[in-house]
């Protein structure tokens, strides 16, 4: 682990993950017997980078397309055409969305991800030692005595001490914060170099989830972990991430340093997203934004902006333009929008 | 990484041996809390307390055999009764259920008949559980092309009639009843029971652990094998007890038509007296009927019975508060 550290503390240009034109479609409805299938565009040329020990904060609304980025970086979900350009500086770059057996197999020691669910991403019938020694078990990384002590190593790491106490216990015998705690456990174990944490603290109390938060943000500082964090909480984004992607529709509408876009956002969505914000001063005026209607059709989308049906700046040329791409609209910020 | 805490001296490091310990403790825990839900039933009790008295009895015929009974008047099939003048003869101290029409001891071809019963009701369930869990694991998991193969060919499974299956096969082939659970347990093991094995793997592979497992780097066969089986094992509990059933059942309709190439059984026991013409004097020769009929209904709802138990114990909606 104090490996994986160094290897992030000496600054390296190189990004981590290159995200390149990477797309996702699934087919809607019934396949067989038609000329065209209908498609569900569910992510549609999404490009970034992840910097080692950055986290990236994707940020949107449901369905827009985030879960399913973050499962094809881990391989959950095979892209349908792009890129992942994956580089963790020991060995070459490697395109993930092409790896296959035993390459496959190598790469998810690097690559981790933690669920939404506390309650169904743990096996009922394994213990809480089987579940985070299973990557351990199934990477063949270890001896039984050794993983024995790595897993109580990761328990106490985790906050769950005595480790001792846990390790035999199941998964229904622990609140949703523990259970989330041997999520991160099991996630980490494998020292990987970035981890997508899907939502991790969505459905937890409120009273538990700075906790992990803090935790997870701890634990990357000291092993110089990348984090893709998923979310649709502004909040939670602000407080985790050093840079935000916002989606829509699977699309990246606009991206750059949380507190650049935080301050001014430049894409109409992003504007609405905010004022969506509760914020705990009567006082403070933002201005209104309005937005039309629901998430448009993600099947077949139509040649132009994803936005164009809701947003309110929009114009002809919005239209019979395709959708903007993504432009410099400040220091860091990428915005794409053709009015912004 | 630093272990932020000292171990509290009481909990000794635990290592691979006492890992097996304490494996093996929490497995007793849980068939301890099991056991109590299942004796709660009372139906499940009363299954088992059937079940272990044919057991006794199926246990119970070598010792006797061995000991107070002479074979040449006890042997199952060859014995006769010297000592009855008229077969068959009714109950007497010596013959306590009486003579069949070939002058053979009834108890004793009751108890030699139970031990196989066992073997094969037992038999034909692992059979049947093996295949169907399997298959039913792999359907769910692989879906696509490997689940329609394997679930149009557990169509044909269900679609053949079981009995006229059997009585062809048993006219082709010498069936015995070793061969009997083979076909009993692929007829099922890879029909009904895989359906049902898969629709409930189905509400498994959907779980997030089984999407965990998959970044951990886990292939099919750790994934089926380690998560998906011991999730339907219980399922495939509750399907054994009710194949011994059908198992059992099979075998008395198949011997009482006189398909069968075995040595003795309930089935054979009716299909004598049929064969003797006895079989519509049920009032004047109880013993030839009763013994071997009531023996099969018996064990088969017994099994029924412990299986509707565990069905309680595993669904917790059926959980008596």
């Amino acid at each position: 682990m104090a490996e994986t550290a160094q290897r992030a503390s000496a600054e390296d240009a190189r990004p981590l993950l290159t995200v390149e034109r990477l797309r996702k479609h699934f087919p809607a409805g019934k396949t067989r017997f038609r000329r065209h299938t209908p498609l569900v565009h569910a992510v549609d040329d999404v490009s970034f980078t992840l910097a080692r020990g950055e986290s990236l904060g994707l940020v949107g609304e449901s369905g827009c397309g985030k879960t399913t980025t973050g499962k094809m970086l881990v391989r959950l979900i095979e892209p349908t055409a792009g890129r992942v350009v994956f580089d963790d500086g020991a060995g070459q770059p490697t395109d993930i969305a092409t790896l296959r057996g035993k390459h496959l197999k190598e790469f998810r020691r690097h690559a981790q991800i933690i669920f939404q669910d506390p309650y169904e991403s743990m096996n009922p019938r394994r213990t809480i030692f089987d579940t985070i020694a299973e990557p351990l078990q199934v990477q063949k990384i270890g001896a039984l005595p050794e993983r024995l002590d790595r897993v109580t190593e990761m328990l106490a790491l985790v906050g769950l001490t005595p480790p001792r106490t846990f390790l035999f216990r199941y998964p229904h015998e622990l609140s949703g914060g523990q259970r989330q705690r041997v999520a991160i456990a099991r996630a980490l174990i494998v020292e990987p170099a970035f981890v997508v944490a899907d939502e991790p603290t969505s459905m937890l109390d409120v009273s538990v989830r700075t906790g992990i938060m803090r935790l997870m943000s701890d634990l990357a500082a000291g092993l110089g972990i990348s984090y893709l964090y998923i979310t649709h909480d502004l909040a939670v984004a602000r407080y985790m991430c050093d840079r935000i992607a916002v989606m829509y529709l699977g699309k990246i509408v606009e991206i750059g340093a949380t507190e650049e876009i935080l301050r001014s956002p430049q894409h109409p969505y992003t504007q609405a997203l905010l004022s969506a914000v509760p914020v705990p001063d009567p006082t403070v005026e933002r201005p209104p934004v309005t937005i039309k209607g629901g998430v448009a059709r993600q099947v077949d989308p139509p040649a132009r902006c994803r936005f164009f049906d809701r947003c309110p700046l929009a114009d002809d040329s919005c239209e019979t333009n395709d959708h903007p791409p993504l432009e410099h609209k400040g220091q860091e910020q990428l915005v794409a929008c053709y009015k912004a | 990484m630093a272990v932020e805490t000292a171990p509290p001296p009481a909990a000794p490091a635990p290592t691979a041996a006492s890992l097996r310990k304490v494996r093996f403790a929490l497995m007793l825990r849980s068939l301890r809390e099991n056991w109590g839900l299942f004796v709660s039933t009372r139906v499940g009790m009363i299954g088992l307390v059937i079940i272990l008295f044919y057991l006794v009895l199926a246990l119970m015929h070598p010792i006797l055999m061995n000991t107070v009974w002479d074979e040449r008047i006890y042997d199952p099939v060859v014995g006769y009764a010297f000592d009855e003048t008229r077969q068959p003869a009714p109950p007497s101290r010596s013959h306590l259920l009486g003579t069949d029409p070939l002058g053979r001891d009834i108890l004793s071809q009751l108890m030699y008949s139970a031990r196989s019963e066992f073997l094969l009701g037992l038999l034909a369930a692992v059979v049947t559980v093996t295949i169907g869990t399997t298959v039913g694991a792999i359907a769910a998991y692989y879906g696509g092309v490997m689940d329609t193969i394997l679930m149009r060919f557990a169509d044909i499974m269900v679609m053949l009639p079981g009995i006229s299956v059997l009585i062809v096969l048993s006219a082709l082939i010498g069936v015995e009843h070793f061969e009997l659970a083979l076909i009993i347990g692929i007829l099922s093991g890879f029909g009904g029971t895989a359906i049902l094995l898969k629709s409930q793997a189905l509400s498994v592979v959907v779980k997030p652990y089984i999407e965990a497992a998959r970044a951990a780097g886990g292939g099919p066969v750790h994934i089926i094998f380690i998560h998906i089986v011991p999730n339907l094992l219980p399922l495939s509990f509750l399907f054994m007890m009710f194949t011994v059933t059908g198992a059992i059942f099979s075998e008395a309709i198949l011997s009482f038509l006189g398909l069968l190439d075995v040595r003795m059984s309930w089935g054979l026991m009716i299909h004598t007296t049929e064969a003797a013409g006895y079989l519509l004097q049920v009032g004047a020769y109880w013993w030839l009927i009763f013994p071997a009929s009531l023996s099969i209904t018996l064990l088969c709802s017994s099994f029924y019975l412990v299986g509707r138990a565990m069905d309680e114990v595993i669904n917790p909606r059926l959980r008596r508060l």
